[in-house]
């Protein structure tokens, strides 16, 4: 999902002098003694390069990830979901600073990254591309998209980069209110009126597959996995993250009386898990190409955002010039 | 423009604890540093306190020399209290 490697090449090996085989060695076998590697120590350029794209993207996810639900803000239909849902965007405000913090210290610039961003040269993940139509949208991510993120991130907070892992046990503390206040808002819409129900009901069969594919390309089309699971990177791979969120969610869906709109769903007592139907892959790849419903939209907004802030970041720096000038004089 | 310097942030969590590294952020100076620090660091009352420091003014040791520096206290058991042999019946130390 925030994590997973967006492209389907391997990554190429690394160019430039070959390393140390003595400290390649030495790094090997740290990580898979579940130690922490710090920003100063020694690691493979491989490494590095995936940690700053994997993190990059990730907080790029966050950030983003603030546009399909800043834009229920003033729509909240009371006072108290409009304080949630204040409170859960700058929640991911800051998880996205968090983020940025953890990636610069492998010496990528907040810069490059933002730029990155705003010029579509970076990837982030493909369920913040789909629209927020109706209030019901805006339970259905707290419920399902927070509920595959936060399954996705509990394992990396065991991640062997030790700043990216103290991100994540930091954002973890916070993830689990964005999704308890979802599934607290769907209940209240699945328990509602026969209109809220149908509300309730559409916004789940629109989000329900998107949110499977935040898990990213079956294992099979993952050509990184397990090299990034070498190196402790990532814990578990895409599928079976998928099949622990299908198993986790479904009950809830039926708690709620919501049907999962998946002909193909079944009980499957051997396995002790569901058995369900293909993710449209195509329309997976054409997201992260950037053919999303509203991948446009999101990007413009982003940019606007970035320009129209850009005298308040000027006004801050000359005062700060200023300052220094006084007490120079 | 390029980035605002990053200051280390450091958070007390409450009376009678060191304040711990929590994170940094980017600020032009240590007034607005302060304050991004408090809003991304202390929206659930993690902290009672918080310090911003440069980041460029932390000297840190070199994880290179990590063996210089700290293997040689492995083999001085004799500074703690469990190398020594005192009889049970023995109370009080
Ligand atoms: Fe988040
Ligand atoms: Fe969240």
């Amino acid at each position: 999902m925030y994590t997973t490697e967006l492209g389907k090449q391997p990554n190429v090996k690394p160019i430039g002098p070959a390393e140390d085989p003595a400290l390649l060695e030495a790094f090997e076998a740290r990580v898979a003694a579940d130690e922490f590697i710090e920003p100063k120590d020694w690691m493979p350029e491989a490494y590095r390069r995936t940690l700053v794209r994997q993190i990059s993207q990730h907080a790029h996810s966050e950030i983003v990830g603030m546009l399909p639900e800043g834009n229920w803000i003033t729509r909240a239909p009371s006072l108290r979901r409009k304080q949630i849902l204040l409170a859960k965007v700058q929640d991911e405000a800051g998880h996205g600073l968090y983020l940025y913090c953890a990636a610069e210290t492998l010496g990528t610039s907040r810069e490059e990254m933002i730029e990155a961003l705003h010029s579509g040269k970076a990837k982030y993940s493909t369920i913040f591309n789909y629209p927020t139509l109706t209030w019901a949208d805006i339970a259905a991510i707290g419920w399902l998209v927070d509920g595959a993120a936060i399954m996705n991130q509990v394992p990396l907070q065991r991640t062997s980069y030790g700043p990216y892992a103290r991100a994540m046990v930091r954002v973890c503390k916070e993830e689990s209110f964005h999704q308890r206040q979802g599934y607290e808002a769907m209940t209240e819409l699945a328990n509602g009126t026969a209109a809220q129900k149908r509300m309730a009901q559409d916004a789940f069969n629109r989000w329900w597959w998107p949110s499977l594919m935040m898990f990213g390309p079956p294992d099979e089309n993952s050509p990184n996995t397990a090299q990034s699971m070498r190196w402790r990177i990532k814990r578990d791979t895409n599928d079976e993250l998928r099949q622990k969120f299908v198993d986790i969610t479904v009950p809830q869906a039926e708690y709620l009386g919501l049907t999962v709109p998946d002909s193909a769903l079944k009980w499957n007592d051997d396995k002790g898990g569901y058995d369900f139907g293909e993710v449209d892959w195509d329309e997976f790849y054409a997201v992260v190409r950037g053919e999303g419903p509203v991948a446009r939209e999101r990007m413009t907004a982003r940019r606007e955002a970035w320009e129209q802030g850009a005298w308040v970041r000027e006004a801050a720096a000359a005062h700060e010039a200023k300052r220094r000038k006084r007490a120079a004089a | 423009m390029s980035d605002w310097p990053l200051w280390e942030v450091f958070v007390r969590a409450k009376g009678g604890l060191a304040h711990r590294h929590v994170g940094s952020v980017h600020a032009p100076d240590a007034e607005l540093a302060l304050r991004h620090a408090r809003d991304t660091y202390t929206r659930r009352q993690e902290g009672v306190s918080l310090w911003v420091v440069a980041s460029a003014a932390i000297i840190a040791s070199d994880p290179d020399q990590s063996g210089e520096l700290f293997e040689p206290a492995a083999d001085k058991v004799y500074r703690h209290p469990t190398f020594y042999d005192i009889p049970d019946v023995v109370k009080h130390i």
